[in-house]
């Protein structure tokens, strides 16, 4: 079971909407006729506390309800925490990792990390920056799971955006379909350039 | 209808679905979620013939409940932890006077210290007061149990308690087909009280009972309590026909026939167990699991029916008695022929500790070998506690 169970740790700060993130992704997979259990970590629960969430996706239900301590992906909602937190801890050998940053991993202290991983694994996107742009507000999650869909296929863009729109009003939906659109394509081009590197 | 939905917003649904007339509720984590679903549901005009009452605190929520029911009404409310503790009079009321209330337990640890996390010490506190407690394995059983728990509280005028893990089970995100208003309808009719307060022909209710007659009202409740091992397998049967799907019951057992060692268990550790058990199944260790979903009155006849082959048991227990120890243990020992000897008690997962596949097979494997005490603390930290024991005078 465990080899077809895809396992998602979600890191942020209280407020930012890692839970929303995990919900989300579970719905994205439930929209495909998967399983997914999305569950927050429950340590401090005050706005900008280090706050953690998770999301299994299986293709068979979901019985294990224990923290994830090794994850198939990372998602790094606040790249201030990799000074405090080992976000990567457990991450396996041959998983994602996925930053919000203005700028490539490279450039995060992370050059030991990237050669851990196999190339194309650790990757930013400017999920703040595509927020704010389209909604006005520096709100990560659509972004992120839009690159999250590009970065490991485990869930289709298109599957990422009909959770989008079953989670925001009419105001709010269009602004996150398109910053996750055009975090997809920044990572999908990216991920085209890494391949013909 | 199939959902990717919150716990909490599930059991809401489910609880909208039958109907209550009057919900009355005050706000605890990890409760909140559910009666701000149904406050919002009542508010939206959704659930017409229901009042949903804002009250001052968990004492009057009880009362308020006890005085909508008896007057009639099917009543609902929800708590957790110190809520259900500042209750506690009137939860006995309730059940002394037979009142079918429905009240779903989020799962919470008691202070001090003030712990806001999942344990089972607020539902064990209310053990004995008389109602009937079931334990939600998944959110699937915690939305089904609500719709089973009113059709048996009115069947036998008895007030039940649906039990689900505080934040794993309420605040988790996942697949659950939420009961259709139609199919509850269909299920569950609607509430005839089997007498009511009514100023047009009064009765009284509660009244003073005396030294001569009172060990026979506890005897009746009793009995009456009784009647539930008949009454749950056979709604469970009943919801699962109109359903499709199997939810509540008694006892549930998962690889226990051929089993040497099983571990009885309640509520959402279920899952990780079976995990735990299946993987200690390929390395050729014969365990099994019993889930324990209706815990009050105890189903001890299901449950030596259940554990009759194993020559080890093990009881993992969200809760525990200071000075004593295991608490459903006691029950399991008293289910079983020569007391229940080889039974070992593993305390697990109090104040929200998280309980992994990895501590629960090398807990299960320990058992198995014999070698677990008759008392365990799963993953106790001996360096802390012995530190402490060191600097605390004796005698």
């Amino acid at each position: 079971m465990s080899s077809s169970m895809f396992q998602v740790r979600i890191h942020g700060r209280g407020g930012q909407g890692v839970v929303t993130a995990a919900e989300l992704l579970s719905v994205a997979a439930f929209v495909e006729g998967r399983y997914a259990q999305a569950f927050p970590s429950f340590g401090s629960e005050r706005t900008g506390a280090p706050v953690v969430a998770f999301c299994r996706i299986s293709d068979v239900a979901i019985r294990r309800r224990e923290p994830i301590v090794d994850p198939d992906a990372i998602i790094v909602q606040d790249t201030t925490l990799l000074e405090g937190i080992d976000v990567f801890a457990g991450l396996r050998q041959d998983g994602y990792a996925l930053l919000n940053a203005p700028v490539p991993a490279s450039e995060l202290g992370l050059v030991e990390r990237l050669r851990w991983y196999p190339p194309g694994r650790v990757v930013t996107v400017p999920a703040s920056e595509l927020a704010q742009r389209h909604l006005g507000r520096p709100v990560p999650n659509a972004a992120l799971l839009g690159a999250f869909a590009a970065l490991t296929g485990v869930v289709s863009a298109a599957s990422v955006m009909a959770a989008i729109r079953g989670r925001f009003g009419d105001g709010l939906a269009e602004g996150n379909l398109a910053a996750a659109t055009e975090a997809y394509d920044l990572v999908r081009s990216d991920q085209g350039s890494a391949a013909r590197a | 209808m199939l959902r990717q939905i919150e716990g909490s917003q599930a059991v809401a649904a489910a609880v909208a679905a039958c109907r209550p007339q009057v919900i009355c509720a005050y706000p605890i984590s990890p409760q909140t979620h559910i009666v701000e679903a149904l406050s919002a549901t009542v508010k939206s005009g959704a659930l017409a013939s229901c009042e949903f009452i804002n009250v001052e605190s968990e004492f009057a929520a009880m009362s308020v409940a006890i005085g909508a029911s008896a007057a009639g009404a099917r009543a609902y409310t929800a708590t957790a932890s110190q809520g259900l503790l500042y209750m506690a009079e009137a939860v006995y009321n309730a059940a002394g006077l037979g009142l079918p209330i429905v009240m779903t337990i989020a799962n919470r640890a008691i202070g001090a210290p003030i712990n806001i996390w999942n344990d089972h010490s607020d539902s064990m506190v209310m053990r004995d007061a008389g109602w009937v407690q079931l334990y939600a394995e998944d959110n699937q059983e915690a939305a089904d149990l609500h719709v089973q728990a009113f059709a048996l509280a009115e069947r036998l005028s008895v007030p039940v308690m649906v039990c689900m893990d505080g934040f794993v089970l309420t605040h988790a995100f996942e697949r659950v087909d939420v009961p259709e208003q139609d199919a509850v309808d269909a299920f569950l009719p609607p509430y005839r009280p089997r007498q009511r307060l009514d100023p047009a022909d009064p009765v009284t209710i509660g009244a003073m009972v005396g030294p001569e007659a009172f060990t026979e009202v506890r005897y009746l409740a009793h009995v009456n309590q009784l009647r539930a091992l008949d009454a749950v397998p056979a709604i469970a049967a009943g919801f699962a026909a109109a359903f499709g799907r199997s939810t509540g019951g008694l006892v549930r057992p998962y690889r226990v026939d051929d089993a040497d060692t099983v571990v009885v268990a309640l509520g959402s550790v279920l899952g990780t167990l079976k995990d735990a058990v299946d993987e200690l199944r390929d390395g050729g260790l014969r365990v099994g699991v019993l889930g324990v979903t209706t815990y009050r009155p105890f189903p001890s006849a299901a449950v030596r029916a259940a554990l009759g082959g194993a020559r080890r048991i093990v009881v993992l227990e969200r809760a525990f008695s200071a000075g004593t120890g295991g608490i459903v243990t006691a029950d399991v020992r008293g289910a079983l022929p020569g007391a229940g000897a080889g039974t070992v008690t593993v305390v697990a997962g109090l104040g929200g500790r998280p309980i992994t596949r990895a501590s629960l097979r090398q807990v299960l494997a320990d058992a198995h070998g014999g070698r677990l005490e008759p008392l365990t603390f799963l993953d106790l930290d001996l360096r802390l506690v012995e530190r402490e024991l060191a600097r605390t005078p004796t005698g």
